[in-house]
């Protein structure tokens, strides 16, 4: 027995979880739905103009969430990748399986966001500065992850191959965060940060914020589906293996 | 308190409607994509 007397471990067999991931959803999906529309409204209808950049500032509501996101969402799916090649969970592999293809999504989101704010402020929509290349990187080992996981058939070799794929391409994720620190890039440096006062008007950081947060909200709502269709399809396939043993 | 004086205003973003109004539709779209797709995977795999 653990916290609130529920028996936590109960819900890491793959068939616990199920139902209860079902039971979740609906609830996060409101709070996404909830933070998005305020965070849309704060940030296309109060936020101020930038003085320096015009009305084009405003892609920063979905480009910065979606870049936090997309390193944020590496470090979880890594996360849970160490978990299972750890305690041999397959409920944690699942996991790290069901996060990589938002994952990537939210990465290809924040080159293309950042592509169209590029075009306008720096005048090119693409240069081979640390941040973008580094974020491009990032996109490549979201893919590597879902191909080498789709290439292997056993389930199970697929899940360790995956998860040490994962591991490995976590060091690149400071390399995308300190970029702009380290070397002299054409992207900007980091606006908001934990250990200063942010560098915009309120009304901004409240947009980007809300925006960060419906889209944390979304991608626990789009990971606990996923998970579920992985449990799901690998019952049957188990089933069907077992049917074949049994006729044979 | 509304930052904007009319709809069209609020359209033109200022001249740059041509990058802002993709940057989000793009990502709108792309989730509305995602929970699509996750349902039809959903409903596929749950009919057996």
């Amino acid at each position: 027995m653990g916290l609130f007397g529920i028996n936590w471990y109960r819900y890491a067999a793959p068939q616990a979880f199920y139902p209860l991931a079902g039971k979740m959803i609906p609830w996060f999906a409101a709070i996404a739905v909830t933070l998005g529309i305020s965070g849309l409204y704060i940030s296309l209808c109060i936020a101020p103009t930038d003085f320096q950049q015009g009305e084009v500032y405003r892609i920063i509501f979905v480009h910065v969430p979606a870049a936090w996101m997309s390193m944020f969402i590496y470090l979880v799916m890594a996360g849970w990748a160490g978990i299972g090649l750890a305690l041999n969970a397959r409920l944690s592999f699942m996991m790290a399986q069901a996060l990589a293809p938002t994952g990537a999504m939210f990465t290809l989101l924040a080159l293309v966001t950042g592509s169209l704010w590029g075009r306008p402020t720096w005048g090119t929509w693409w240069v081979w500065d640390a941040r973008l290349t580094s974020e491009l990187i990032l996109l490549f080992l979201y893919i590597g992850f879902m191909a080498l996981q789709s290439a292997i058939e056993d389930p199970r070799r697929a899940d360790r191959a995956g998860a040490v794929l994962a591991l490995v391409g976590v060091v690149n994720v400071p390399i995308i965060y300190f970029s702009v620190e380290w070397w002299n890039t054409l992207h900007q440096g980091a606006s908001i940060g934990l250990t200063r006062a942010p560098a915009m008007a309120a009304p901004m950081l409240w947009g980007v914020l809300l925006m960060a947060l419906a889209f944390w909200a979304y991608t626990i709502v789009v990971a606990l589906m996923r998970v579920r269709c992985v449990i799901a399809e690998r019952a049957r396939e188990a089933h069907w293996l077992n049917e074949m043993r049994e006729s044979t | 308190m509304m930052h904007w004086n009319s709809v069209s205003d609020f359209f033109a973003m200022g001249g740059y409607a041509i990058y802002v109004w993709p940057s989000f539709g793009l990502t709108l779209g792309a989730m509305v994509l995602e929970v699509w797709l996750l349902r039809r995977r959903a409903n596929k795999a749950d009919v057996a």
